[in-house]
């Protein structure tokens, strides 16, 4: 697997994949895409990572479990439900700024981004950690 | 009463569980006194109960209610009538002299404290059965005390014969529970109510409901587990494993009697019809014989005391299939008089046991000089099982054969079987009263003594209240027995008891007959015990015996089955999921012969064709490829075409979708395939290509004509609409999808993210379960890796 082409093109096409599941994820309200999207694309991007260099190279550029970033999408998820009650609108009502730009959808579509990437992400790598690294 | 009656009664419910606390505490701290300070508490509470006695008695149920459930109109209520007071009284009057003994009892045993808590948690259960008012709370006090039933038989844990006693008596009163709550949701729906107080009322129209039936069978099948009836009865003789105290309090004088307690309950709302009758008098009869029967082929103290225990249960439902104003009295007075002379008996047994070290009734004799007051507790309790006047059991005996002959259904057969049933008894008692203390005295493994002050006072003062009745007869049948006949009847009943025979009627000839009857048959006891003995050998099964054969086969079977679907066989597994899923979306238009419509030729672009081409070509490669691998490869150009088709086809948030799932699951079914070991040259055999390639074709065939009928329905394009005309100007966005994930139905994706992220969780655990055991397993199937070995 870890050809020198390879190895010199993963480092920038996993870059360019980030920030295009970001770009994805944000256009995703008017245009095709959205936070399951982005975040399966940003999965693969860090599975083109682990098996260009390694699993445990990938989870140091990730610095934090991948797990850990599903649950923060799981809490954001259910935080920007939560967001409305305190308007006194029922749970899960959209709030949002003026202009329209951004609101709570707009956080819960970030919580399903990472959720999907935290998890997609850790099972790749599980599955590709064979435990005879460091 | 100070207190006004809600709090009493709280109060009086919740007061046996306090003390169930603080038992173990007191038994630790105060040693040898613990059951003279426990005591204190059910005393206390057949002190307040007998206060009640005069308003009951005038006819005023004691009645109340706080909401426990309001949506399901469900209320803890609480009523005490004489039916509930009298058993009341026995419980907690018993109950403060089965504390005090069983202290004694057990002496120094490390398990003494959790012992007596359990003995007041039952108190407390057993109370709550007879003081609800509410079906629900019934049933739920009512499984409370067969769980301590369980607990108490198997308290002597290290032998095998407790736990097995305790569990059976646990499966059969517990099915008996179940029975219960069946037949009281049924009356529920009959009724509209779970008020019992209520149910006599609709006793009429009830009896002609449809579903009459089952509910009287269901709650005879819970009253006859409970109180040991045919063909339940077995597990009542094995419940003698457990401690003397507990076959006295439980397993004679209250527990068993709760199934007594339900019919007589429920003896004026389901009471009264010939099927009613029948089936009361077919099985408390046979039970009747058959306990006094099993009674005389015993040795055993306890055991003959256990199968008078089942027959006299059989008589008092027997009497209540009768019914009538005699057979509920007679059903009052023979349980107050049942309950004070077995409670003494076993707990003499106990005595008895305690002097000498053993209850084999060939081993006991001559003990009346060493063990007096034993002796003269045995006497005054053996004569009133023996109905000799003027004891409680004589009025007893006196009503039952008064209910007989004065009731309607008054025919020789039945009158026969109770003359037998009380003669066969009062065998037992005849036997119970002579052999230990007459003739010759054999060795025993202690020298013969009477007990401590503490474990005779209580059965002393069972078998005197058994004869003070004759200072008192008149009250004790106008406050404690007519208001019980009253609840059992459904309407006032007058007690005619009084101090005096008359030698003119029949049921003072039947108790001669009777006597007679025991004398005769005591003087053949052994002659006749042999021969039972010799009958049983020959017999060679009981229900025991059946109840363990279906036990065990039962064991068996569920392992039987647990094998053969948890076979540990992933491909198998699989193979079923998916031959499942083509039955069951190919029978629906096999049976009905509805099958869709063949869809006309479509017309497509050249570009268009060349996307269906590359995708039938990744179908039929990942039907012929011969390695594994390269199928999944396969399956993934196969996807990116049909993705190629959704972006061509106006779906490009479908497409894009559907393309990064294709991406990520051949990544990861590769990655699981390196996992799985298969080696580099892995071959699939053509047999096995051939079978997944029927199956994956079957399924599939049967999702595009699943699809092609969905298609000929009626589109209802309501939400479609909806969802367009509402996502600019409601959601603020232009991409319907996401609206609709993030928004309109975030709920559902907040659901499914969840579930994403703990599978996430589940997989992760399961690979570091696997990694933990060294070496890598290997999971893929023998078969085909050792002919990729081969070639």
């Amino acid at each position: 697997m870890s050809t020198l082409i390879f190895r010199t093109m993963a480092p920038l096409l996993c870059c360019l994949m980030a920030l295009f599941s970001l770009f994805i994820l944000l256009r995703g309200h008017n245009d095709p895409g959205g936070g399951f999207i982005g975040g399966l694309i940003a999965a693969a991007a860090i599975a083109i990572y682990a098996m260009a260099f390694s699993v445990h190279h990938a989870r140091e550029v990730l610095r934090l479990h991948p797990l850990a970033y599903a649950g923060v999408g799981v809490l954001a998820g259910g935080v920007a439900g939560l967001a409305s009650l305190i308007s006194g609108a029922p749970f899960l009502t959209g709030i949002w700024l003026p202009g329209y730009h951004f609101g709570t959808p707009g956080l819960f579509d970030i919580g399903v981004y990472l959720a999907v990437f935290g998890t997609l992400a850790e099972v790749t790598l599980a599955l590709e950690d064979r435990g005879n690294e460091p | 009463m100070e207190l006004d009656f809600d709090t009493f009664t709280i109060l009086l419910m919740l007061a046996p569980f306090a003390a169930a606390a603080l038992a173990p505490l007191v038994s630790r701290q105060t040693g040898p006194a613990a059951g003279w300070i426990l005591a204190i508490v059910p005393a206390g509470l057949f002190a307040a109960l007998f206060g009640m006695i005069d308003e009951v008695a005038a006819g005023a149920p004691q009645r109340f209610a706080i909401n426990w459930v309001p949506a399901l109109g469900l209320n803890l209520s609480i009523s005490i009538d004489g039916l509930a007071l009298t058993f009341a009284l026995m419980i907690t009057g018993i109950g403060a002299i089965i504390v005090l003994y069983s202290a004694t009892y057990l002496g120094d045993h490390p398990r003494r404290g959790t012992f007596l808590a359990t003995m007041f948690v039952f108190m407390g259960a057993m109370l709550g059965v007879v003081l609800s008012d509410s079906l629900v709370a019934l049933f739920c006090f009512w499984e409370l005390t067969s769980v301590t039933s369980f607990l108490l038989i198997g308290f002597d844990r290290e032998r095998m014969e407790a736990r097995r006693a305790a569990l059976q008596a646990l499966i059969v009163t517990g099915a008996g529970g179940l029975a219960l709550l069946a037949g009281g949701i049924l009356l529920y729906l009959a009724g509209g109510n779970w008020d019992l107080h209520t149910l006599p009322a609709i006793a009429s129209p009830l009896h002609f409901d449809p579903a009459y039936p089952w509910i009287l069978v269901l709650i005879l099948v819970a009253a006859f587990t409970k109180s040991a009836q045919l063909p339940f009865h077995f597990w009542l003789p094995n419940a003698m494993q457990a401690p003397t105290p507990v076959s006295a309090y439980l397993h004679s004088a209250t527990m068993v009697q709760a199934g007594i307690y339900l019919l007589a309950r429920m003896s004026p709302v389901l009471g009264g019809t010939a099927m009613w009758t029948l089936l009361l008098t077919l099985f408390g009869g046979a039970t009747l014989l058959w306990g006094a029967l099993m009674a005389l082929s015993q040795t055993d103290l306890k055991q003959m005391l256990a199968q008078t225990t089942i027959a006299s249960l059989g008589l008092m439902v027997l009497l209540l299939g009768l019914g009538g104003e005699s057979a509920a009295m007679a059903v009052a007075a023979y349980f107050v008089a049942h309950a004070l002379y077995k409670a003494a008996l076993f707990l003499v047994a106990g005595l008895i046991e305690h002097g000498t070290g053993t209850r084999d009734l060939t081993r006991l004799g001559g003990f009346r000089d060493e063990m007096t007051i034993t002796f003269i507790i045995t006497a005054l309790a053996a004569l009133s099982m023996f109905g000799l006047p003027p004891f409680l059991g004589w009025f007893a005996k006196e009503e039952i054969f008064a209910a007989t002959s004065a009731g309607p259904w008054a025919q020789t057969a039945q009158l026969l079987v109770l003359v037998i049933g009380n003669g066969l008894l009062a065998v037992i008692a005849l036997a119970f009263l002579i052999r230990p203390f007459f003739g010759a005295q054999p060795p025993t493994p202690q020298t013969p003594r009477d007990g401590p002050f503490a474990m005779w006072l209580g059965p002393a003062v069972l078998g005197l209240l058994g004869f003070s009745v004759v200072f008192s007869v008149a009250s004790v049948g106008q406050l404690l027995l007519a208001p019980m006949a009253s609840s059992i009847l459904g309407e006032p009943v007058e007690s005619h008891l009084a101090l005096s025979v008359d030698i003119a009627g029949l049921p003072f000839w039947l108790s001669i007959g009777t006597w007679a009857l025991a004398a005769v048959i005591y003087l053949r006891l052994d002659a006749i015990r042999a021969l039972l003995l010799a009958a049983q050998r020959r017999l060679n099964w009981s229900l025991d015996k059946g109840f363990d054969g279906a036990y065990f086969g039962l064991v068996r079977l569920a392992g039987a089955v647990t094998r053969a679907l948890h076979h540990g066989q992933l491909e198998l597994y699989i193979g079923l999921f998916f031959v499942a899923l083509a039955l069951t979306l190919i029978l629906p238009f096999a049976l009905t012969n509805d099958w869709p419509a063949v869809p006309g030729w479509p017309q497509l672009t050249f570009y268009e064709w060349g996307a269906v081409a590359i995708a039938v070509v990744g179908v039929l490669t990942v039907l012929g490829a011969p390695a594994r691998l390269f199928a999944v490869l396969a399956l993934g150009v196969q996807g990116l075409a049909v993705a190629l088709l959704y972006l061509l086809f106006g779906a490009p948030d479908l497409g894009f979708t559907q393309l990064m799932v294709e991406t990520v699951s051949v990544v990861i079914i590769a990655l699981v395939l390196t996992r799985l070991d298969v080696g580099v040259a892995d071959v699939r055999p053509a047999g096995e290509r051939l079978r997944d390639g029927f199956l994956a074709l079957c399924c599939g065939m049967g999702v595009t004509l699943l699809l092609l009928k969905v298609l000929e329905t009626k589109f209802d394009s309501t939400l479609s609409s909806f969802f367009a005309q509402n996502s600019v100007p409601v959601a603020h966005g232009r991409n319907i999808v996401n609206v609709i994930l993030v928004d309109f139905r975030g709920l559902d994706t907040l659901g499914e993210i969840s579930v994403v992220m703990t599978a996430g969780i589940a997989i992760l655990a399961l690979l570091r379960k696997q990694r933990s055991r060294a070496p890598l397993p290997s999971a893929p199937p023998k078969r085909p890796r050792k002919k990729a070995e081969a070639t």
